[in-house]
């Protein structure tokens, strides 16, 4: 099976001042300044809603590098986040409550298992990568079901949020806004300095012809598994984050459903541009949380969106805006 | 020993109903080359037809007949409406779109049933057990579902590679285009695969009512399992899916039943405990790991893939 999705190869170095590279500025500016507005109007649920968008787009985009740029269908992309959540969540129960251990250890976790889950399922292609993502995501799902010591399937509180040795208090909710803007603008500063490297280029070239790349000489393996695993180390921080957000873990938080999601948001957003899994990230949660106020069977109406988006709109909402229509 | 004869033959019932699912799945993507998600809520939707036809015609043989019936249509009429849009489209947009219809499902199913589950119970003379071999009993039930499968199977087999019908599905799987140009309805045939496919899950979801509660999202869990299973078979092969599935139906029913006191030998008691569902849940997933490893198409590859 050949790789299935059009290589726009010109799409990240593309000059930026379009509707889409518009679009992305207004969305940054507005998430900046939206805990002055939450502060002015009191609006504390916005707040901490766009605080899990923040987190859940770290994801996406840790996503959009491997499967929008290395054409990587990673299909337990949750599975990160659960295990930098329960690395958090284990270490607060076992008395380790400092952030300078619990989130270097939810990326270490996250980048181990990433790395043996790469080494397997890279060595396949096109459908059975997926599906081969989403059986290991289902097994580290049912490992922390099996966990009856950290609440197994009813999860686990986590009463104290990470700490910072007095210099960040996470449970400040503005303060934590902040470290995961900015830790979502950190991570797009990597994706972006990573595809338009070297580095970056022989993973997309490997997208558009990976049999081609090993002619011409890259170990195309070794690529993309350092950059599953760099994906993979990222969820597991936005996991750490989710942790921390919610101060509650449980084995829901895997469940393959909510791959999905992150698929769809990244999809959504639009395949391969830098900015895409944001924006689908605020869509997608922003219409899941306007449809379940507009009407008791919110999927009802979301799921047929989602399937016309997979057949008529392709690219994303970028793509719409560009006008332009791949595969 | 009984006890290991006893889950050895739970360990074949779920590998039967795995089976059923994968067939499904593995004949869906072997002749259409589509990933499809929502074949989960095609299972489930059998289950629940099945627990509605039960209460209204208050036979239960009525209500599987129907409740199959019932569920090819549906598969039919999705494939109509929905799927065929999808063929032409990549992987990734199949994930999409049907993950879409799987939330529409799941809502579906909680706006008609609402959202309190079902039961379907059997008819009295299901409820006994028979002695198999001497000193085991075994629910007649379980033993009926093994059966059916194993027949369905035959069927699936006769179907496919001796009948007419069974010639265009390889040859439309084979090459489309060329099928089409000898002037074959292939948009119809694919309309039945598919069909087949949702009324074999339908099946798989009847089958399993009884044991389980109908509930929404009973197919979600089950769905990546018969993922495995045509992982190990190899995609698009149904030979492999039967395999596979009574691989994985067996490895898992004995894993969980065996492995944690297996573990207790070796380790200190609250060391087995915490390790033992652990790891038992992740046996098949180590099975697969292993397939991977030595042959990455699966166990039975199907050519030209």
């Amino acid at each position: 099976m050949t790789a299935s999705f059009d290589p726009s190869l010109d799409a990240a170095t593309r000059s930026q001042l379009t509707p889409r590279g518009a679009l992305a500025a207004t969305v940054l500016a507005a998430l900046a300044v939206l805990p002055v507005y939450a502060a002015l109007t009191g609006d504390g649920f916005a707040l901490t809603l766009f605080t899990r968008v923040l987190i859940l787009a770290i994801g996406a985009v840790s996503l959009n590098l491997i499967m929008g740029y290395g054409g990587m269908v990673s299909f337990g992309h949750a599975a990160y986040l659960g295990i930098g959540g329960y690395a958090v969540g284990i270490l607060a129960k076992e008395g380790v409550d400092s952030g300078f251990v619990q989130w270097p250890a939810a990326i270490a976790a996250s980048a181990l298992y990433a790395l043996v889950v790469g080494v397997l399922s890279l060595r396949t292609r096109g459908v059975y990568f997926i599906m081969i993502t989403l059986a290991f995501a289902q097994m580290i799902y049912y490992v922390a079901i099996g966990l009856d010591r950290y609440g197994g399937d009813d999860g686990l509180t986590i009463y104290r949020r990470s700490q910072f040795a007095g210099l960040l208090d996470l449970n400040n909710k503005t303060l934590f806004y902040y470290v995961c803007f900015a830790l979502l603008l950190a991570s797009l500063y990597i994706v972006s300095r990573i595809v338009n490297s070297r580095f970056g280029l022989v993973i997309r070239g490997a997208r558009s012809n990976e049999r081609r790349m090993r002619a011409i000489g890259f170990p195309t393996f070794r690529y993309k598994l350092v950059c599953f695993v760099i994906a993979g180390a990222m969820c597991g921080l936005a996991g750490a984050l989710l942790a921390n957000h919610t101060n509650f873990i449980s084995p829901a938080l895997m469940h393959w459903t909510r791959s999905g999601d992150l698929i769809v948001m990244v999809v959504l957003g639009g395949l391969g541009s830098l900015f895409g899994p944001l924006i689908g990230a605020v869509v997608f949660l922003l219409l899941e949380e306007g449809l379940s106020r507009l009407t008791e069977y919110p999927d009802l109406i979301l799921g047929p969106v989602l399937l016309l988006v997979a057949i008529y709109a392709h690219g994303g909402i970028e793509g719409l805006l560009e006008g332009r229509r791949r595969g | 020993m009984l006890y290991f004869v006893e889950q050895c033959l739970n360990g074949v019932q779920l590998g039967m109903l795995l089976f059923l699912l994968a067939a499904g799945l593995t004949l869906v993507f072997g002749i259409m080359d589509l990933v499809n998600l929502a074949h989960g809520s095609l299972y489930m939707l059998g289950a629940y037809f099945a627990a509605t036809f039960a209460v209204l015609t208050g036979s239960f043989v009525i209500a599987i007949i129907m409740a199959v019936a019932a569920s090819l249509v549906a598969g039919m009429v999705l494939e109509t409406v929905a799927i065929r849009r999808l063929y032409s489209r990549n992987h990734l947009d199949h994930v999409l779109g049907t993950f879409g219809l799987l939330l529409f499902f799941n809502e579906l199913v909680r706006l008609i049933w609402g959202p309190a589950g079902m039961t379907l119970s059997l008819p009295p003379e299901m409820l006994t057990a028979v002695q198999i071999i001497p000193g085991v009993y075994y629910p007649i039930y379980r033993l009926v579902i093994i059966l059916a499968a194993l027949a369905i199977a035959a069927l699936l087999y006769v179907l496919v590679m001796r009948t007419r019908l069974g010639m265009l599905i390889r040859a439309g799987a084979a090459n489309r285009q060329m099928v089409a140009a000898l002037g074959v309805n292939i948009e119809l045939l694919y309309t039945f695969v598919f069909g087949l496919g949702a009324a074999l899950a339908g099946f798989a979801g009847v089958m399993q009512a009884p044991i389980l509660t109908v509930q929404i999202g009973m197919g979600e869990n089950i769905l990546i399992l018969a993922f495995v299973v045509i992982i190990i078979g190899g995609i698009g092969s149904i030979r492999g899916a039967f395999v596979a599935a009574v691989m994985v139906g067996l490895i898992d029913t004995v894993g969980r039943s065996f492995l944690p006191d297996m573990l207790h030998r070796v380790l200190s008691t609250n060391a087995a405990a915490t390790l033992g569902p652990a790891l038992s849940s992740m046996s098949i997933y180590m099975l697969m790991a292993a397939v991977l490893v030595f042959r990455p198409e699966g166990l039975f590859p199907v050519a030209g893939r």
